[in-house]
């Protein structure tokens, strides 16, 4: 679904991911953690499309596409969702207005007819329970107001409204108290069927006991220096990154 | 420039799309400006004596005035001998069914989406037409006379309720209040003019469309509205006008009038021709609105949506007379391109107890300037008064301006006045964050545009919300660099 090739970019001049390679099939679940700067927001964000970042070299492709090739939206509207670490707030638009809009561009990118009102109420309904979410939340304006907690469930609520082939997700379980991680982590979990699949960005293992990952890649000044499994996480928590990163160097 | 300020730039580019003209046959008087123009204009609406007489003196108050100068706006030169100051469609403005409009005139407001049947049909707005100088078609009226009221083209307000009309004509804003009230109060051809009777509540929207059309005119239309004791109504003017390189001058004085209990509520969708991206052509729009709540309980409440006109000098402004009286005032004013708005109110507290609101959204985009301009002048009377003012401006690339001017005056220590002021820009964290979901640049602008203006949108009738709701989205396109 996803295949990163030998990645590079910059920002400012200063090179952040140097040589990524990565690959990410339908039905698997990714994690990418590592020490602070090591570029994995930076990741999350190119392959959204930022474009505060330069791609110098290397190739993306997504679900057969060229992602790099392509805008911000259109890469949304095939299926490319983000999570952010740090949602914005856009005062006065209801996120019932602002998810009616994202879900009818994408129906119109595929093709279809914009959903009726009475369906995208349904559906909002149906999707907003998955994160628990309360109801009143969705007709308030983008994220205004909203507690750290309540963000995070919002990006969740977003990712299940557009129903994406491959969500990443950048930190998602960073300010949350234990009764949300619990929330926002099943919710992810809820989420996951074998025709998609999931990168998450943490620095927890806590987050993995939810979400159990085929893989977890540990990525360190711009590039991923090792891959195992679920007990890599585990191993991490307890003894730190030292040892890989002496083993890398 | 990235490709989101590419986005952005054209989507602030686009065209008026209003700018047609009608090939109409039209009724002009020569150009200029004297004593015989005007008695003129007056014999051509065959007009009583008095009417002709107040023309005549505002007339001569206006040769002792001058062109007022302190709006932050820079005004070019305006020739007032080279302007034509009356044209009216040749064809009778009286209709008493649909068939017998000329079918142009029809089609004209079907292109600006005011189809004059199915508003009567179906949304039940009363809508009062002036295209250039006169009143082409008032819908309703019959409705309307069974409760009483009154809703007419000035004209006929003169010919049948002069008694009406001489008491409150000039009475909130005499012809010595500014230059072009006194230039409206000589030249003024026609307008609408509404009465609601005691106790009545008028059932309906009422709406006047103003339509420029003939080259080388001013348009300088009067609305007088009065509320009688405990009546209620609201009010509704949009305004358009073709896409010409010249510039028109559009003079129009608003006076209305909220006796004691009752409550009028005046929306603008203000779209004249702003003028191309180069600034060329465009409306001047110098207009003086003033209410005045003159007895208890009264309220009156302007909300305006103005994105067209090359230049716009406007002051919606409330004289608080009556105890507990209640004055607001909302405001979207979105300049683009070269555009330029000097635009405000002002809240005069006379009476005990009297609230006002003002809330002013102003956004700017493109090379143009906006400026919030508010006066809030609290008498010694006006014990236990309370203002609160909130003026929020967000700015769309940074080669436009935004400006506020707010003036307090109090001469009551028990006033209560609050202002709140802020400044936003659209961030690319904002647009990364709709692009994520899928939504455009394009549309992302227009979403957060109309999420800013949202309390002020709130306050329009609801078909009308969404009218201007579009117009914003739609006067944005090509606007940042």
């Amino acid at each position: 679904m996803l295949e990163v090739k030998n990645l590079h970019c910059t920002v400012e001049g200063k090179e952040i991911l140097r040589g990524i390679n990565l690959s990410v099939r339908t039905g698997e679940v990714h994690a990418i953690m590592g020490p602070n700067g090591s570029g994995k927001s930076t990741f999350a964000s190119v392959l959204a499309g930022n474009q505060k970042y330069e791609v110098t070299e290397g190739e993306v492709s997504f679900d057969g596409m060229d992602l790099l090739g392509m805008s911000i939206e259109d890469r949304a509207r095939a299926g490319l969702f983000l999570g952010f670490q740090y949602p914005v707030e856009i005062p006065g638009v209801s996120m019932a207005n602002f998810m009616k809009l994202a879900v009818n561009e994408q129906r119109k990118y595929r093709g279809l007819e914009p959903l009726s009102a009475g369906d995208f109420l349904r559906l909002m309904r149906e999707k907003s329970a998955i994160v628990e979410l309360d109801s009143k939340l969705t007709s308030r304006a983008v994220n205004e107001g909203f507690s750290g907690g309540e963000k995070k469930k919002n990006e969740i609520f977003q990712m299940a409204m557009l129903d994406p082939k491959l969500a990443i997700l950048d930190e998602t379980d960073s300010g949350l108290d234990i009764d949300a991680l619990r929330i926002v982590a099943t919710g992810v979990t809820k989420l996951h069927r074998p025709d998609n699949a999931t990168v998450v960005i943490t620095h927890y293992q806590r987050l993995l006991d939810y979400i159990v990952p085929d893989y977890v890649h540990v990525l360190y000044k711009g590039r991923i220096i090792y891959t195992g499994d679920k007990s890599l996480a585990l191993k991490l928590e307890e003894q730190g990154y030292d040892w890989l990163i002496n083993q890398y160097q | 420039m990235d490709e989101n300020e590419k986005i952005l730039d054209d989507i602030t580019r686009q065209e008026y799309k209003y700018g047609f003209v009608t090939d109409i046959e039209t009724d002009t008087i020569p150009k200029g400006l004297n004593e015989e123009i005007i008695r003129m204009i007056s014999a051509k609406k065959g007009e009583p004596a008095w009417m002709t007489e107040n023309r005549v003196k505002a007339y001569r108050q206006w040769l002792t005035m001058s062109m007022p100068h302190w709006a932050h706006l820079d005004i070019p030169e305006i020739d007032y001998q080279d302007i034509i100051y009356y044209a009216a469609p040749r064809t009778t403005p009286k209709y008493n069914s649909m068939d017998e409009v000329d079918p142009e005139l029809k089609a004209t407001f079907d292109k600006l989406g005011i189809p004059l049947e199915e508003q009567m049909a179906l949304s039940g707005v009363a809508v009062d037409a002036v295209m250039d100088s006169v009143s082409v078609k008032t819908t309703f009226k019959e409705t309307l006379a069974e409760m009483g009221i009154i809703f007419c083209s000035m004209s006929e307000a003169i010919r049948d309720y002069p008694d009406l009309v001489r008491k409150y004509l000039g009475s909130v804003v005499p012809y010595t209040d500014n230059f072009f009230a006194a230039l409206n109060a000589a030249v003024f051809s026609d307008g609408s003019f509404c009465y609601v009777p005691k106790g009545v509540r008028c059932p309906m929207e009422l709406s006047t469309y103003f339509r420029i059309n003939a080259a080388g005119t001013g348009q300088f239309e009067r609305t007088l509205i009065v509320a009688d004791e405990g009546a209620y109504v609201s009010y509704l003017e949009g305004c358009t006008a073709p896409r010409r390189d010249e510039n028109q001058l559009h003079a129009a004085v608003v006076e209305i009038v909220v006796m004691k209990d009752a409550e009028v509520k005046y929306s603008t969708v203000q779209n004249w021709y702003p003028g191309d991206k180069e600034g060329k052509g465009g409306i001047y729009n110098f207009v003086t609105k003033r209410g005045i709540c003159r007895g208890e309980n009264a309220r009156l409440s302007w909300t305006q949506v103005e994105t067209g006109s090359a230049i716009t000098w406007k002051y919606p402004s409330c004289i608080l007379a009556g105890d507990n009286s209640v004055g607001e005032f909302y405001s979207v004013a979105l300049t683009n391109n070269f555009q330029q708005a000097d635009t405000g109110t002002k809240m005069i507290h006379l009476g005990r107890n009297t609230r006002s609101r003002i809330v002013s959204k102003g956004i700017s985009a493109g090379q143009s300037q906006n400026s919030y301009r508010g006066l809030v002048k609290v008498s010694k009377k006006a014990v236990g008064a309370r203002n609160y003012s909130q003026c929020d401006s967000l700015l769309i690339g940074d080669k436009c301006g935004a400006h506020t001017f707010p003036y307090v005056e109090s001469d009551n220590r028990s006033a209560v006045i609050e202002h709140e002021a802020t400044t936003s820009k659209i961030s690319d964290d904002q647009l990364m964050y709709c692009n994520q979901r899928g939504i455009a640049t394009e549309e992302a602008v227009g979403l957060i545009v109309n999420g800013y203006a949202r309390e002020v949108l709130n306050k329009l009738p609801m078909e009308f919300a969404i009218e201007a709701q579009k117009l914003l989205a739609i006067s944005l396109e090509g606007s940042v660099g």
